[in-house]
């Protein structure tokens, strides 16, 4: 199945005029957001809206004593102040724990800490006003007295029985441990000629979404209804939990998503503040908004990795990998994050290394602990960067040690291309990668000899160039078994539904959401090439539980292949649905019959005979013209979700060329390239783009993005001068190619893309860095590689 | 608090009077004040170059200037560039290049990449990046939105792409 055409013609009648899956065009809707017109939930106002914000604690660990609110509650225009007790009388808490993730455990968390707080950050009062200025001035003279307890922050120190527990009802600071072996791994590394172990150490860092969280609640208490305008990736679950924790029906939650200002996994949670402004406007009965400002952003916003874990791998001379090995360490803050759970990452870990190689022998250990940190949970490629750069480390590692080209020793042992269906060492089932087909395209699109070539004539001038590789496999498509099978209500499923309006235009209503991947384009794109209407025909809505049909929403790289099948499968039944009425107009049958370019046509010589849009006027204005007993269906609706693999597999490769200035530590990318093959592409350009976002996320995180701690648990860097990320300056152009290998869990063939720049980016630029410091012996496992690791290494500090 | 300032300044090219605090930052100004929402806050504190406008014809970060400090200016936003036309070119290029994804930086990036325009037509690549380097991206990778000025670059001074 799989080819190198960027193209595949999945569908049939690829070159009609209507069909545009597999080509690239411009995203609708563009307008808006380039002319300022977009609606972000910032920029909701409602008629009486009220404005939050919240009081949050000084102090990573300490009691509450007291809080005097009353200077606070004469200042102008505050309409109340509220404490985490009052709260708690409209909203319950919850505890963050999945059933199918055994033995994970949290402490209940409430929307507003009572009593006790866990992070630098957290909530202990609201302070709602007019406006954000007074309920900011208002804020400042809330007082609060605490205790301050002994903070638990370094995750090593976290389960040692002298380490102060974090909820005392747990016991420990051991929210999850999972065990994993398989093949024979001890016998593997006795038989092997060399054996390498290395501890990689990955900092914690965040999403820093542009646009921070931000969210308005309407509570209407004549309609017994809350609206909640938010920007999130997983409407139905808002709608869920908000449900379940005000004591309300679904049906009187309504989620509006309208644009949203980037994502990333961070707004695929929902956040304490968040519930909280659920929960006053329920109280005061009015509306009101919550923004994050950045330093909230950064002390609330879920962190992301945050790992320690060491790896082994044990290699024979002739290249072969015998074994993998790893035990790894997270830390997590105080409470597994809510619904998700903060485990899912750790888990993830344990499933993706070594996956994309032959080996059978893999031993396991992750260990997931408590901190008075802030919380840390699922953000974009979910443990793959972890995954890749501890194998990709080892693979390197081994290959330096016997002395063999990072390249030949993955040609070596990558799982081959014809191999499957097949499972990975930790008994992920895989339907169809290429990885050797990546590697090869990957080689050719840099040039890897030539490379090396101008490699080592530079090195002789004492410029230190390196180049670093990194395959990785990708979780897609997820089904149930990601939350649905841990008793989370978390839809797994989309459904799409469409329909032909009185004026032969479409309106497609779909579950999943947008935030820039390009969701509406994409749903636009099928829909118009299986009716056979040009895309300005048709309008998507998504991102409104009142208006689309039930689904997950868009995370875990599932919109296109989940939420693009669904659109495929709907649609097919809408084009039936009009060509049997227009085989009765037209007193044909509707196997004659085609529609192209807006117009029902006869099949075998494509003339047009009747317009879509008169069509519709039939249907609508004149049924009594069409033949008795006859009753059009112009709309229909389908759902999806893979059924026989639990997640549809990627995979890439990566490969970073870099230049290390030795004297200052900083680092110069040159160039990057990507293949990847996320199977069907709908939209050339849309997974390009998306896979050069991703790419850069893991750039920053390889070597500038880290939240700094202190002891204290007091993060040092939260704002956006002190907390780096990668701007177009430093940036390199990326280079992207593609594989084809359609899954066959659909029609349409769709993998997903939106996990695989991230996922291997780290682990390319770590390679390169080594590659580039190996005249000096220097290796270096850990990130972000800031010039004071890399001088570090070099021992030059 | 204290006492609001009388304002008076043209924005979008429209007479404004405002009594405003002192306080008051030119970006909540034109936010909340005359509801031009394309203006973005994505730090509030001068990093992000989202917020970036047009005050008497140099881009600056409205989080970091005082409403009252535009009195008799002539402020400019994404909506009145976006009405007059004056980067329809570039907003076209954005759009053919798929420059955003979420758009949250885009306002701020077309202000930044139509100032470098102005004073450099035919700026290079590496200087497209230097000029748009206070302007966070946190979706596109960058390289689209330095393809599409440098698409428009190409178009204004008659060379081809
Ligand atoms: S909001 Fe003004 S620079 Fe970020
Ligand atoms: S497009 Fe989302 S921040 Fe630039």
């Amino acid at each position: 199945m799989t080819s190198e055409q960027p193209n595949p013609e999945m569908l049939s009648a690829l070159d009609r005029p209507n069909s545009y899956i597999g080509k690239t065009v411009p995203r609708p809707n563009l307008d808006r957001l380039m002319q300022g017109r977009g609606l972000y939930v910032s920029d909701v106002e409602l008629p009486r809206m009220a404005h939050v914000v919240f009081v949050r604690s000084p102090h990573a660990h300490a009691r509450i004593v007291g809080i005097d609110a009353s200077p606070a509650k004469q200042m102008p225009g505050v309409i109340a102040v509220v404490s985490g007790s009052e709260l708690a009388a409209v909203i319950t808490p919850w505890i963050g724990v999945l059933s199918h993730l055994k033995g994970l455990k949290s402490a209940p968390q409430s929307a507003i800490a009572i009593d006790h707080v866990c992070w630098q950050g957290e909530a202990v009062a609201a302070v709602v006003a007019n406006s954000r200025a007074q309920a900011e001035d208002a804020a400042e003279l809330v007082s609060v007295e605490y205790q301050e307890l002994d903070a638990v922050t370094d995750m090593r120190a976290a389960l040692d029985p002298a380490t102060a527990v974090i909820h005392a009802s747990l016991g420990d600071n051991l929210a999850f441990e999972r065990n994993h072996d398989a093949g024979a791994v001890d016998q593997a590394f006795a038989e092997s000629d060399e054996v390498v172990d290395a501890e990689f150490i990955f900092g914690r860092h965040t999403g820093v979404t542009l646009e921070p969280r931000a969210v308005v609640a309407d509570w209407n208490a004549a309609e017994a209804r809350l609206t909640i305008y938010q920007g999130t990736q997983a409407p139905h679950m808002v709608q869920n939990i908000a449900a379940l924790h005000l004591g309300l029906k679904e049906s009187q939650v309504r989620v509006v998503c309208k644009d949203v200002g980037g994502s990333f996994g961070i707004k695929v949670h929902i956040y304490a503040d968040e519930m909280a402004t659920y929960a006053l406007s329920r109280l005061l009965r009015r509306p009101v908004k919550f923004v994050a400002d950045r330093v909230e952003s950064f002390n609330t916003d879920i962190h992301a990795r945050d790992h320690r874990c060491k790896g082994k791998i044990g290699v024979k001379r002739d290249g072969t990998i015998t074994a993998f090995e790893i035990d790894d360490l997270t830390g997590i803050g105080p409470y597994s994050m809510y619904p998700r759970t903060s485990a899912i990452e750790a888990n993830q870990v344990v499933n993706l290394v070594g996956g994309p190689y032959v080996t059978r022998n893999y031993r396991a250990r992750a260990r997931v602990v408590f901190q008075n940190k802030n919380v840390m949970c699922q953000y974009r490629a979910v443990g793959h960067p972890i995954a890749c750069s501890v194998t990709e480390g080892l693979v390197d590692l081994a290959a330096m040690k016997i002395g063999m080209d990072p390249v030949e020793i993955r040609r070596r042992n990558l799982i081959a291309d014809n191999a499957y269906p097949c499972a990975s060492p930790s008994g992920l089932r895989f339907e169809q990668l290429s990885h050797h087909a990546a590697l090869s395209k990957l080689v050719q699109m840099m040039d890897y000899e030539a490379l090396r070539a101008e490699q080592s004539t530079l090195r002789a001038r004492n410029i230190y160039r390196g180049i670093g590789v990194a395959s990785f496999i990708e979780v897609t498509n997820p089904s149930a078994a990601f939350y649905g099978v841990g008793g989370a209500k978390i839809s797994s499923q989309d459904g799409v539904a469409v329909r032909l309006d009185a004026q032969g235009s479409v309106i497609c209503q779909t579950s999943i959401t947008e935030q820039g991947q390009g969701s509406e384009s994409l749903t636009a794109q099928i829909v118009g090439s299986v009716l056979g209407v040009s895309m300005d025909r048709v309008r998507v809505i998504l991102g409104d539980t009142d208006n689309t049909p039930y689904g997950g929403g868009t995370w875990a790289s599932r919109g296109a292949g989940i939420g693009g099948e669904a659109a495929l499968q709907a649609t097919k039944v809408l084009r039936k649905n009009i060509l049997d009425v227009a085989a009765a107009i037209l007193q044909s049958t509707a196997g004659e019959l085609d529609i192209v370019n807006n117009a029902v046509v006869t099949v075998v010589d494509g003339a047009p005979r009747i317009e879509l849009s008169e069509l519709a006027r039939i249907v609508y204005f004149r049924p009594d013209t069409l033949p008795p007993g006859m009753q059009p269906e112009l709309m229909a609706t389908r759902h999806f979700v893979p059924r026989e693999y639990p997640f549809a597999f990627t995979n890439g490769v990566q490969a970073s060329w870099l230049e290390v200035d030795i004297d200052t530590g900083f680092v110069k990318l040159l160039k990057h390239w990507v293949v990847e093959d996320c199977g069907t592409i709908i939209n050339p350009q849309l997974v390009d783009e998306q896979i050069r976002g991703g790419v850069v996320q893991g750039l920053g995180a390889a070597l500038f993005e880290k939240c700094v701690y202190d002891e204290r648990g007091q993060l040092t860097n939260a704002n956006m001068a002190d907390y780096l990320v990668p701007m177009s300056g430093e940036m390199p152009d990326i280079d992207v190619g593609h594989v084809v290998s359609p899954t066959l869990e659909s029609e349409l063939g769709a993998k997903g893309a939106g996990e695989a720049g991230t996922a291997g980016a780290a682990a390319a630029v770590t390679n390169a860095i080594n590659d580039a410091l190996k005249p000096f012996g220097a290796v270096i496992t850990e990130i972000p590689l800031t010039p004071q690791v890399i001088l570090t290494a070099l021992r030059r500090i | 608090m204290t006492a609001t300032v009388a304002i008076s300044l043209s924005v979008n090219g429209e007479l404004v009077e405002a009594s405003v605090l002192p306080r008051l930052n030119l970006a909540d100004f034109l936010r909340e004040h005359l509801k031009l929402t394309g203006t973005h806050l994505g730090c509030e504190h001068g990093v992000c170059g989202a917020c970036t406008v047009r005050v008497n014809g140099d881009i600056v970060r409205s989080c970091l200037m005082l409403a009252v400090q535009t009195d008799n200016a002539k402020v400019e936003t994404i909506e009145g560039l976006s009405d007059s036309g004056e980067i329809a070119d570039l907003q076209s290029a954005f759009r053919e290049r798929n420059a955003l994804q979420c758009g949250f930086c885009t306002p701020g990036m077309l202000m930044a990449a139509q100032d470098l325009l102005q004073q450099s037509p035919t700026p290079d690549r590496e200087q497209i990046r230097e000029h748009l380097s206070g302007n966070y991206c946190r979706c596109t990778g960058y390289q689209a939105i330095v393809d599409a000025v440098e698409t428009t670059a190409r178009a204004r001074t008659g060379r081809l792409p």
